[in-house]
């Protein structure tokens, strides 16, 4: 597959959030205004390119030693070292990227979207650019799910909803008219790319 | 006597009062995602289960030894030891079930219902306590499971186990595609608020995740919200 072929399915037809189910936690609970949305956003793309870019050789030499089996338990260690170390840079660096992203570091070391997409590129057999790219565009996708959705719900504030579904269910039956939306995106890839 | 009978409570209250998925609102991204037939939802519900039981265990077993302030990640290495063995034992014996539930097999060592028991009640109780509160979760988190796939492979594939319907019933492909997933968890949320209302119990909301390690961040961001 082309690069771009693998950014456009990792943002549109594979959308994380609202096909892959991925990072659902943050989609429905950062997801109340569009400011903390944006911020968990960045913090997440963030994340997930910086531990691919930091997986890939590591699995490269897990594999050369015949351990991949430990890779579940490897990457999950790396990720959250990773997030803590990027935390302490952060704080002590720059602070002003800190206080805008900082908040929402902890809250990512145990989000299955990491782990999630850094398993997947394995999974898939990708080289180094194409998970860079991937993950990339899966950052994007949640990005897009996440802004999408927290105007939703911005509307859904000051509507008038059936009293049986106030609070969470509405929120969910919600997400999935957003998810259909995201199904018209179907067979996009092969219609542009071949 | 009074021992037996609060080991009676530890299970029972996973399966209905505090069940993980429909009241405490945890594990979403596995109940959205493998739930498409009733197979690949058992598989995954006693894959989770099996690690939250061995867990629970271990997590108790060693709650004198571990500093508290290392515990999150000493949790993570013992969950994701068993995610190993499991994952080991289903490619080994399952292949198929293996095949469903994909990427979806090893994140569970992220699924916030264990690391959520490990923080909530294991590193506090006996190991007895820890282990039957392990089996009332994973057995109340494979019940919800399959009373979704239920419906959604009834409604979506019109078939039961594989088992296909008689004749003359059109399957809606909607109910197992995503968006499918998140309309029947929405109606199954409300039907178990309904019921809580009626025993005049609070609404699930996603804040009941006081056991989540993660909790203390979340209460950040609501504060910020807020402001």
């Amino acid at each position: 597959m082309s690069l771009a072929a693998i950014l456009v399915t990792a943002i549109f037809t594979q959308n994380f959030i609202l096909s892959k189910f991925l990072g659902i936690c943050p989609f429905l609970g950062v997801s109340k205004k569009l400011n903390t949305a944006t911020g968990m956003s960045l913090a997440v793309i963030f994340v997930m390119v910086l531990s691919t870019a930091v997986t890939y050789p590591i699995n490269l030499l897990l594999k050369a030693n015949d351990m991949e089996y430990l890779q579940t338990i490897v990457f999950i260690l790396v990720i959250a070292a990773l997030v803590q170390l990027v935390e302490i840079v952060l704080k002590k660096y720059i602070p002003s990227l800190y206080n805008s992203l900082g908040i929402y570091l902890p809250l990512i070391t145990t989000n299955c979207a990491v782990l999630g997409v850094v398993l997947l590129n394995i999974d898939n057999g990708y080289n180094f650019i194409q998970s860079m790219f991937n993950s990339l565009g899966a950052g994007l996708g949640f990005l897009l799910a996440m802004v999408m959705f927290a105007g939703v719900r911005e509307r859904l504030e000051s509507c008038k909803v059936p009293k049986f579904l106030e609070g969470l269910p509405i929120t969910l039956v919600a997400a999935s008219l957003v998810s259909l939306s995201f199904l018209g995106f179907a067979g996009l890839v092969e219609g542009i790319f071949g | 006597m009074a021992e037996k009978k609060s080991l009676f409570k530890e299970f029972s209250k996973g399966l209905v009062t505090e069940n993980p998925v429909l009241r405490l609102v945890l594990g979403t991204c596995p109940t959205l995602a493998v739930t498409t037939s009733v197979e690949s939802a058992l598989g995954m519900g006693l894959a989770a289960s099996i690690v939250l039981i061995c867990s629970n265990i271990v997590i108790s077993a060693l709650r004198k030894i571990i500093p508290s302030k290392v515990r999150i990640p000493a949790y993570i290495v013992i969950i994701a030891s068993f995610v190993t063995i499991v994952q080991m034992l289903v490619k080994a014996f399952l292949p198929q079930i293996d095949e469903q539930l994909g990427v979806y097999l090893p994140l569970i060592v992220v699924n916030c219902i264990i690391l959520g028991r490990a923080e909530a009640f294991a590193g506090k109780n006996r190991v007895l306590a820890s282990a039957v509160d392990g089996v009332g979760m994973g057995v109340g988190f494979t019940a919800a499971l399959l009373l979704m796939s239920i419906v959604r492979e009834a409604l979506g594939a019109g078939s039961i186990m594989g088992i296909s319907f008689p004749a003359g019933f059109t399957p809606m492909t909607i109910f197992i595609l995503p968006p499918g997933g998140f309309f029947v968890f929405g109606i199954l949320m409300a039907c178990a608020n309904k019921l809580a209302e009626s025993r005049g119990k609070p609404k699930a909301e996603l804040k009941g995740c006081e056991g989540c390690p993660m909790a203390m961040s979340c209460s950040i961001i609501d504060e910020m919200e807020d402001a």
